[in-house]
C-alpha cells in the first residue's frame, strides 16, 4: 500500500537531559479482521502490529499494538535526550512492509 | 445532553440485567460479560504470568464517556524515575469488554524519560479498560477505568 504516510512531530533543539515529547500519526487503515464485506466474507486483519523508536541507535521504546488500537494510529511519548543525535521510528505492517521517520535533535546549552 | 441519554441507557441495561447482552443487540453479540472477564484475566496471566497486580502507581486517562467506540483517546503513566535502576519496563492495556481483550503493549527503557504515552483505541461497548504496569522491580502496577460508550468501535 503506497498511502501509509508517517508523520511525526519531534522538536529541533533540546536542553541537554530534557525530556521531550514526541508525536506521531500513520495513515494506516487498521482492518481489525472482525469485519465483514457486504457478501458477508471475513475482511483479513491488517494492522501496524508494532512500532519501535531508537535515538543515536539505542532503543528508546517498543510498542506492541493489535486490533483495538484506532485506525490512523496515533502514538506520543517522551525521550530523554542527553546528546545531539538522530530519532528513528519504524512501522511494522502485517503484509510485512516497515515504514520509517526519522528526524535529528540539536542539543544546545 | 450526553450525560443524560448515557443515564437512560444504563437504566435500560439494568432492566435487561446483563449490559453485554443488551449492547449486543446493538450489533455487538460477543459473549456475556463474565466470558469476557475470565478472557481478560486470562490474557493479563499470559502477559505477567503469576504476579499479581497491586493497586496504585499507574495512571489511565480517559473520557468518561465515548461518544464514538471508533476512537478513544487514552493516556498511560507511571510515576517513576526512570533511571536504570528504577524505571517502568511496560506499561499493558487491556479492554475487557472487546472481541480481543488486548489492546497494546508499550515497553520503555530508561532512555525514555518518563513512563508515559498516549494513544487511541477502538471499545466495542461500554466497559473497564486496564492498565498494568510491570517495573524494573519486578512488581506490577494496576488500575481500572469505565468508559461508557455510545457507538461501538469493533463491528462491521
Amino acid at each position: 500500500m503506497t498511502d501509509v504516510k508517517p508523520r511525526i512531530k519531534v522538536p529541533k533543539t533540546a536542553k541537554k537531559g530534557e525530556i521531550v515529547e514526541i508525536k506521531t500519526l500513520v495513515s494506516h487503515v487498521m482492518e481489525t479482521g472482525q469485519r465483514k464485506d457486504a457478501q458477508g466474507n471475513p475482511i483479513p486483519r491488517r494492522i501496524i502490529n508494532r512500532f519501535t523508536c531508537t535515538y543515536n541507535g539505542k532503543p528508546v521504546c517498543d510498542m506492541v499494538l493489535h486490533p483495538a488500537i484506532s485506525a490512523n494510529p496515533y502514538i506520543s511519548f517522551f525521550v530523554k535526550v542527553e546528546e545531539s543525535g538522530t530519532l528513528q521510528m519504524s512501522w511494522f505492517d502485517d503484509d510485512g512492509s516497515v515504514y520509517k521517520a526519522e528526524s535529528k535533535i540539536e542539543v544546545t546549552g | 445532553m450526553m450525560r443524560s441519554s448515557a443515564a437512560s441507557r444504563r437504566t435500560v441495561m439494568k432492566g435487561m440485567g446483563a449490559g453485554a447482552l443488551a449492547l449486543g443487540g446493538l450489533g455487538f453479540g460477543i459473549g456475556s460479560a463474565r466470558a469476557d472477564l475470565a478472557k481478560a484475566e486470562k490474557l493479563l496471566k499470559e502477559l505477567i504470568g503469576s504476579k499479581t497486580p497491586q493497586e496504585g502507581k499507574v495512571r489511565l486517562e480517559m473520557p468518561q464517556i465515548a461518544e464514538n467506540g471508533q476512537t478513544v483517546p487514552l493516556t498511560a503513566a507511571v510515576d517513576s524515575p526512570m533511571t536504570p535502576d528504577n524505571y517502568c519496563k511496560v506499561i499493558h492495556i487491556i479492554a475487557e469488554g472487546n472481541p480481543e481483550a488486548g489492546v497494546c503493549s508499550f515497553k520503555f527503557t530508561p532512555l525514555s524519560g518518563r513512563a508515559e504515552f498516549s494513544t487511541r483505541m477502538r471499545l466495542a461497548q461500554t466497559q473497564n479498560v486496564w492498565a498494568v504496569a510491570e517495573m524494573s522491580d519486578g512488581s506490577v502496577w494496576m488500575t481500572k477505568t469505565e468508559v461508557k460508550v455510545t457507538i461501538g468501535g469493533c463491528g462491521g
